[in-house]
């Protein structure tokens, strides 16, 4: 009850800042933070609520992608319907993908390892075939309308983006307040006393993986939208993999606003290293690892978590 | 004798040259409280998880409830209304009491609401109610092993087997502890403990089967196993029994 009072109350603010603003830069900086968020809430479906920690979302992103551009130029589908196929696609990959991983009993840094191997695996192949456009990438035709999911102004993007980001936080309060939640939760925690206690875990993590999937997908694909373009790298490379679990990791994993926050902190970091030191290409990346060190180092539960890092700390402090 | 709940026949195990578990079969009456004892290293907790499923027997078959279930996964097994707690506790450290409780009354409970109030009932059995809203990670060990038992308790399972639940617990909190299992024996579970504290092996368990190096060596009432020079010589080494006689006769 609290978490969907919450949720409401987002929306509302963030609908009513899309809406109010009129400059460009205003509703350019609502999109992508509101995208930056999605990336982060499907990667903590599964690494949060999960403990499954992939480095190669961009796999589940790339596929999304993908298929939201193919089939509208090779299958003249409606960008709506393909928004649909592209969702469906991502969760089957991520069927796939954790099927095999989980099957094998693939966990810890062999699971991101694989999930990494598997997008490059994408990476490469997108690079060879010919109906992906290769190197060269796929581009849409610029048709600005709402039937065509493309917008004239990033305000229908945001909005967009905003429907999807509160799908997202309802499936995540849902995993809060669930049996498959709790399950998932459990297996996370302790697989072999979940496995006593009659949950499988090969499903449960399964299950987590697909929703993940799906929700990586849907922001693939409406990157695509957003932004007319894909190629091989953006769509597989492992940006988009970083900056999801980045912006979960930085918020506080297995949290409702944990992503929300971090990825927000994270943008708006990168903004301003990027206003600041403009001269120095690449510096941002550097503040953004030296920002996930120290939150690494000391805020383990994120900036959610703040309150109870600063209290611990304190307490250590005082022991020691 | 009524069909047993469980029955073992013929397990064996062998992890490389070492045969860890040999030829154990044994039944379980229904409704019983039991005891598995043995020297450490005698094989009980691999024993505990052939019949789990958490390990698969070389040779043998597992019954429970008349059926076969050898080689059966663990939460299938669960399913079915046998579950087991573990020796080092498990607990599910970042969620609190009533939530790690929540997760066992989860198999048969889909509603949150009600299988939070399906832990509150069950922490009551186990004397955790005071403790509900507490992280799982701030138990003392006493609590933790009383958690074990709830969450196992929870799944509403049929045969219980708990492995240690007294391991590391002092001598009152023992005291504490023994009336738990015994009403929940009396409830109508089936209880197969493994346990190392005499005290509550004799105080519970109507029936014992011993281990020792993979083999049951003997089974009885608790004070026939304990006057048995087999068991004496698992425990205390080859010749002790009859030096223990000498001495008392003397």
């Amino acid at each position: 009850m609290k978490d969907a009072v919450a949720i409401a109350l987002f929306v509302l603010a963030v609908a009513a800042a899309a809406l109010w603003f009129e400059s460009g830069v205003a509703l350019n900086f609502i999109m992508m933070a509101l995208y930056a968020t999605l990336l982060a809430q499907a990667w903590n479906m599964l690494g949060g609520y999960g403990g499954q920690f992939s480095f190669g979302h961009a796999l589940f992103f790339g596929s999304g992608a993908y298929v939201q551009a193919m089939a509208q130029l090779h299958g003249g589908i409606n960008a709506w319907a393909a928004l649909g196929l592209a969702v469906g696609a991502a969760a089957a990959v991520g069927a796939l993908v954790g099927a095999l991983a989980f099957r094998y009993g693939l966990k810890g840094s062999y699971f991101a390892l694989i999930t990494l191997a598997f997008a490059e695996v994408f990476r490469i192949l997108a690079l060879s075939v010919p109906f992906t456009g290769a190197g060269v990438g796929l581009m849409l035709p610029l048709r600005a309308a709402a039937s065509n999911l493309q917008f004239g102004s990033p305000r229908g993007y945001a909005l967009l983006l905003l429907g999807v980001v509160t799908l997202a936080l309802a499936v995540t309060a849902w995993l809060r307040h669930s049996r498959f939640g709790a399950q998932l939760q459990a297996v996370r925690d302790n697989e072999d006393a979940a496995r006593a206690l009659g949950i499988d875990p090969l499903r449960t993590k399964l299950s987590a993986c697909v929703l993940s999937a799906a929700f990586m997908g849907a922001a693939g694909a409406i990157y695509v939208q957003m932004f007319q373009y894909i190629d091989p790298a953006i769509a597989f490379g492992p940006t988009t993999s970083v900056e999801a679990l980045l912006g979960a990791i930085v918020g506080g994993m297995g949290t409702l606003w944990g992503p929300v926050l971090g990825a927000l902190a994270l943008h708006v970091l990168s903004d301003l290293t990027r206003n600041l030191f403009g001269a120095l290409p690449g510096i941002n990346m550097v503040i953004y690892g030296l920002v996930l060190v120290v939150i690494v180092m000391f805020m383990p539960r994120g900036i959610a978590g703040i309150g109870r890092s600063v209290r611990s700390l304190w307490q250590g402090g005082r022991r020691g | 004798m009524a069909e047993p709940l469980l029955e073992l026949r013929q397990l064996s195990i062998a992890f490389g040259g070492l045969r860890a578990v040999q030829n154990v079969s044994f039944r379980v009456p229904r409704g019983s409280l039991t005891a598995l004892i043995g020297p450490n290293g005698a094989g009980k907790t691999t024993l505990f998880a052939l019949v789990s499923g958490f390990l698969r027997p070389d040779q043998g078959q597992v019954f429970f409830d008349g059926r076969d279930i050898t080689g059966h996964a663990p939460h299938l097994n669960a399913r079915a209304g046998m579950t087991r707690t573990f020796q080092i506790v498990q607990p599910f450290a970042l969620q609190t009491v009533r939530e790690n409780i929540a997760v066992g009354a989860h198999l048969h409970i889909a509603g949150r609401a009600a299988a939070l109030a399906e832990a509150e009932r069950v922490a009551g059995l186990v004397g955790l109610a005071s403790q509900l809203d507490k992280p799982a990670a701030d138990l003392t060990v006493a609590g933790r092993k009383r958690l074990e038992l709830a969450r196992a308790l929870a799944t509403r399972a049929r045969l219980l087997l708990l492995d240690e639940v007294l391991a590391g617990l002092n001598p009152q909190e023992i005291g504490e502890m023994i009336p738990v299992v015994r009403g929940i024996a009396d409830s109508g579970v089936t209880v197969l403990m493994i346990e190392h504290v005499m005290q509550a092996v004799m105080n519970l368990a109507a029936h014992v089967w011993v281990l020792a190096q993979g083999q049951l060596i003997a089974e009885g009432s608790p004070a026939e196993v304990t006057r048995d020079p087999a068991v004496i010589e698992a425990y205390l080494g080859p010749g002790t029994a009859e030096r223990l006689r000498e001495a008392h006769v003397t």
